[in-house]
């Protein structure tokens, strides 16, 4: 993140234009693969993605990091920046996820439904209160709390097994992956082929679930508008979109600009 | 260590070599002293006392404080006899067994907590063992006492080592005449004689404890009154209430330079203790 902040990254760009992409770290891979697409179609120009959780990415535009372009994993942060003028236009909800909780293939807790999450003893691993995903998992939670097959106390029992609070979704994978905790939840994109082979993913009733909004925007003062206004575009468009699809997002339809 | 009076030109060497010295050395000054002055500059003593009282910040202090004296103490014990070993005697395999003493210095903190996951995780090799006996690393109080052990000893077992290693042979020559044996001469000879090194040791380990972030957040995990130390607390602040990102900040700079400057400076004063360092007839076993 510091190199991000690093005054010096001016200095030392090349001549040939870069666009920096703040995105939430749960689009790494598929931004990865957007980002490729985008140098492929813009010589010349080189994308440089900037991964974290959004509140961090907003903390980080918000203290004057150099940015183009901002994707967030929720609005509150988009709004966060937007409070202090830092956007150059509105912003475009351009993919939707869900939340799925994911246990280790090897299950130390042997956690066979989502109601064992409230279990005692489970190590429970969710976002921080601050990290999109976190925020969303406690929703998720009190949802669940009030369907007819949870008990109405299920999020305080699950939230009292909560042993670590990350600070992005690819920590609480990580957690998760490696089986030190018992139990996570994380975007359903999130649960990528090199994740699913290490984890037991468990669907959330849609009732309970809910659908995480990606917003993005230009950052005001951007240096390369034109570039960041087609990376926007790219991200939108069916290409862009069938990369985020197969990365386990929701696809938003947008009509042709 | 000891701050000497200002060079003079007239030592011997040209004047520009002087105004070098002296540029070179206020270029890092400033790069070193202005970061800190920036923190102390966004706070007042009054903005201090108010965020202390937030419960967050005594959670994560509380626990700090613990965490540093619980790893410290374990540095102490474990170090001083790793030290004493290295200075004494000569075994196959010590080059290695030096480097790897030195590696979490230069490690990356979170490949550190990595590690530790990959040894004392409950899927690692030594973690299932611990299993067995009941003990947990990760998401523990313990686990962050550990990964500050980790990160920390080195910083104690450096100076340790030089401060037992450069007692003037002549004093353990004596010990040994009188019919001392290894315990008394450790402990009423070469310990007062170290003391000194070791207390600028402890010192050093204590505050690298203190502000060890990346192995904990990798290894323990972040949970307020559990695993969340200050750094840590720091680093979630920093996300969403930069106010108490810079107390918690500035609390952390003043207890490190507090322990820096308290146990790197008084002790040989205090203790009317007189280091002979460097002597020609040296005890070193490098």
């Amino acid at each position: 993140m510091a190199g991000a902040m690093a005054p010096g990254a001016i200095a030392a760009s090349p001549p040939a234009s870069t666009l920096r992409v703040f995105a939430a770290a749960s689009l790494s891979d598929a931004f990865g693969e957007i980002a490729q697409s985008f140098e492929r179609s813009h010589a010349g120009t080189r994308v440089q993605l900037n991964l974290a959780g959004s509140q961090q990415l907003a903390s980080q535009i918000e203290q004057g990091a150099t940015a183009d372009v901002f994707a967030s994993a929720d609005e509150r942060w988009m709004d966060d920046v937007r409070a202090q003028q830092l956007l150059a236009g509105p912003d475009t909800v351009f993919a939707l996820s869900r939340l799925v909780a994911i246990v280790p293939r090897t299950n130390p807790a042997r956690i066979s439904r989502l109601q064992d999450l409230g279990k005692r003893g489970v190590k429970l691993v969710l976002g921080a209160r601050t990290v999109p995903v976190g925020q969303y998992s406690r929703i998720v939670l009190a949802n669940l709390s009030k369907l007819p097959d949870f008990d109405s106390d299920y999020a305080r029992r699950a939230l009292a097994n909560l042993v670590s609070e990350e600070d992005n979704v690819k920590a609480v994978v990580a957690k998760v992956q490696l089986g030190e905790a018992d139990a996570g939840m994380v975007y359903q994109s999130d649960v990528t082929s090199a994740v699913a082979r290490y984890v037991r993913v468990f669907e959330i009733p849609a009732a309970a679930n809910v659908l995480a909004r990606y917003p993005m925007a230009i950052v005001s003062g951007t240096r390369s508008p034109d570039a960041a206004r087609d990376f926007v575009a790219l991200t939108l468009s069916p290409a862009g979109q069938e990369i985020l699809k197969r990365h386990g997002f929701i696809p938003v339809p947008h009509p042709a600009p | 260590m000891k701050p000497r009076a200002t060079p003079t030109p007239a030592s011997g060497g040209p004047a520009t070599l002087f105004f070098l010295a002296l540029a070179a050395t206020t270029a890092l000054v400033a790069l070193l002293a202005l970061p800190f002055i920036g923190l102390l500059a966004r706070v007042t003593p009054a903005g201090i006392l108010v965020h202390l009282a937030q419960p967050q910040v005594l959670v994560a202090l509380r626990l700090s404080l613990f965490t540093t004296l619980a790893s410290t103490a374990t540095v102490i014990v474990l170090g001083t006899p790793t030290a004493y070993l290295l200075v004494t005697r000569e075994f196959p395999g010590k080059r290695l067994l030096e480097v790897l003493l030195q590696l979490p210095m230069v490690l990356p903190p979170t490949v550190a907590g990595f590690a530790l996951l990959m040894a004392f995780g409950r899927a690692g090799f030594a973690g299932r063992a611990l299993d067995v006996l009941g003990i947990s690393l990760p998401f523990t109080t313990l686990g962050v006492v550990v990964a500050q052990v980790f990160m920390a000893a080195p910083f104690y077992i450096a100076p340790a080592r030089a401060g037992l290693g450069s007692i003037d042979r002549r004093y353990l020559e004596a010990a040994d005449t009188l019919g001392a044996g290894e315990a008394f001469r450790f402990f009423r000879v070469m310990l007062p004689i170290a003391l000194p090194a070791l207390l600028s040791g402890v010192a050093m380990s204590a505050a690298r404890a203190l502000g060890e972030f990346g192995a904990t957040i990798t290894f323990a995990g972040n949970f307020p009154g559990t695993t969340q130390t200050m750094p840590l607390a720091v680093y979630m602040a920093m996300q969403s209430d930069l106010d108490t990102a810079v107390v918690l900040s500035v609390l952390l700079l003043l207890m490190s330079f507090g322990l820096l400057l308290g146990l790197r400076s008084a002790p040989a004063g205090w203790l009317g203790i007189q280091a002979r360092a460097g002597t020609p007839g040296s005890l070193s076993a490098r």
